[in-house]
C-alpha cells in the first residue's frame, strides 16, 4: 500500500466517523443588517442580526426510501401564486405554507424530527461557534486589481499600463496559458462560508440570532446557519 | 415589523436618553469607569469637543485637552456603559463642525469664545 491508498483509506475512515457523529441540523435565515451591542464588560461587540426560521421540516429522507439520511427544510412565507404546482405538491405533503427555500441537512438518525415540526432559532444558544453559509456581494465582471488585488502600472511619464495584468506566463513552451491563471472575471456572487463565528444572543420570541462579525451578502439575503464544522479532528 | 424596526428595537436596549446635547466646541466633563484590581470608579475626563460622529448607537466624541504640556485627544463612545456621565461645563462658540485647526494651536489661541444662548443641558 503507498500513500495514495493510505490517505484514501484515511479518508473513507473519516467519512464514516462522521456519519456516526452526524451533521447537526442548521437553519436557514434571512439577514437583516448590522449594528453593535454592548457585553457586560463595556465592550461593543460588531453583530449582525438574522431573522432565522421558523423553518418547517418539509421532507424527511430515509435510507429505506432515498438511499441517505436527512431532513429538508423550508424557509421564506411566500403567496402561493409565487410557486409552481409541483413545488406546491411538495409542501402540502407536509402542510406546510407556500415556501420559497428548500434545504436539505444531513443526519444520522432523523427520527427524533417529525413532518411539518417547526425548527425556531432556539435551536442554538448563546456563546455557540456556528458557520454561516451565504451568497457573496456580486461585483461582476471585475479587473485584476480589484479581483486579484494585482499591482497597478505607473498612471503617468508615458506609460500606457494602467491596469493591465503584465506576463500570464512563458512564450512557444508551453504555448498555452495554465489553468488557474488569475485573471479579470465574476466577482462575488458565488457561496462563500464564513467559519467559527460566536451567537451572542439568540432571541426565542422574535426568532432572531445575533451573530458576531460580518456575513456574506446584503441585508436581505438568505444565510445558512449551522454549528460550527470541527476541522480536521 | 421589517428589518429597521427589528435593529432599532436591539439598539434602543443600549442607547442612553439621558445624554445632554453636545454641540461642537463644548467643554465637557466625561465620567469614564475604569477597572483598577476588581476595584472600579470613576475617572473625570475634561476638555473640548473637537469632533463628533453621530452614528445612532456607534455616536462618539473626540475631547482635547492639553495635559502637562501635551495635547491628548480621546475619542469615547458616548452610548458605551462604560462611560458613566457626560456634562457640559461651558458652550463654546464654533464655525465649523471639525475644530481640527485646534492642534495647530497653543496657549491662548486654542480658546473657543463662550456663547450663552444654549442653556448648558
Amino acid at each position: 500500500m503507498n500513500w495514495r491508498d493510505n490517505r484514501l483509506f484515511t479518508s473513507i475512515e473519516m467519512c464514516k466517523t462522521r456519519e456516526i457523529l452526524t451533521v447537526s441540523v442548521g437553519i436557514l435565515g434571512t439577514k437583516l443588517g448590522m449594528t453593535q451591542i454592548f457585553d457586560e464588560t463595556g465592550i461593543a461587540i460588531p453583530v449582525t442580526v438574522v431573522q432565522a426560521g421558523p423553518c418547517t421540516i418539509t421532507q424527511i429522507k430515509t435510507k429505506e426510501t432515498d438511499g441517505y439520511t436527512a431532513i429538508q427544510l423550508g424557509f421564506g412565507e411566500v403567496a402561493a401564486k409565487a410557486l409552481n404546482r409541483p413545488e406546491l405538491g411538495h409542501l402540502a405533503k407536509s402542510s406546510a405554507p407556500p415556501l420559497r427555500h428548500l434545504h436539505e441537512y444531513r443526519l444520522g438518525n432523523p427520527s427524533q424530527y417529525e413532518l411539518g415540526q417547526q425548527l425556531k432559532a432556539d435551536i442554538f444558544e448563546a456563546g455557540q461557534i456556528v458557520d454561516v453559509i451565504g451568497t457573496s456581494i456580486g461585483r461582476g465582471f471585475a479587473g485584476y486589481q480589484k479581483r486579484h488585488n494585482f499591482k497597478r502600472g505607473p498612471m503617468a511619464h508615458g506609460s500606457k499600463n494602467h491596469r493591465l495584468p503584465g506576463s500570464t506566463g512563458a512564450g512557444t513552451t508551453p504555448g498555452r496559458v495554465y489553468p488557474g491563471k488569475r485573471m479579470a472575471g465574476q466577482l462575488g456572487n458565488s457561496r462563500v462560508t464564513v467559519r467559527k463565528l460566536t451567537v451572542v444572543r439568540v432571541d426565542a420570541e422574535r426568532n432572531l440570532l445575533l451573530i458576531k462579525g460580518a456575513l456574506p451578502g446584503k441585508p436581505g439575503a438568505l444565510v445558512n446557519i449551522v454549528p460550527a464544522k470541527q476541522v480536521g479532528k | 415589523m421589517n428589518a429597521q424596526e427589528i435593529i432599532r428595537s436591539i439598539e434602543a436596549e443600549h442607547i442612553k436618553t439621558d445624554l445632554p446635547t453636545i454641540h461642537i466646541g463644548d467643554t465637557v466633563k466625561v465620567g469614564v469607569r475604569i477597572q483598577e484590581g476588581g476595584k472600579e470608579r470613576i475617572q473625570p475626563y475634561e476638555g473640548t469637543v473637537i469632533a463628533m460622529r453621530n452614528g445612532g448607537i456607534n455616536k462618539t466624541i473626540t475631547v482635547r485637552r492639553i495635559f502637562q504640556g501635551v495635547g491628548v485627544e480621546r475619542v469615547f463612545l458616548v452610548h458605551s456603559p462604560r462611560i458613566a456621565s457626560i456634562k457640559v461645563l461651558r458652550r463654546g462658540k464654533a464655525r465649523r463642525a471639525k475644530l481640527y485647526y485646534l492642534r495647530d494651536r497653543v496657549g491662548k489661541a486654542t480658546r473657543l469664545k463662550q456663547r450663552f444662548d444654549r442653556p448648558l443641558d
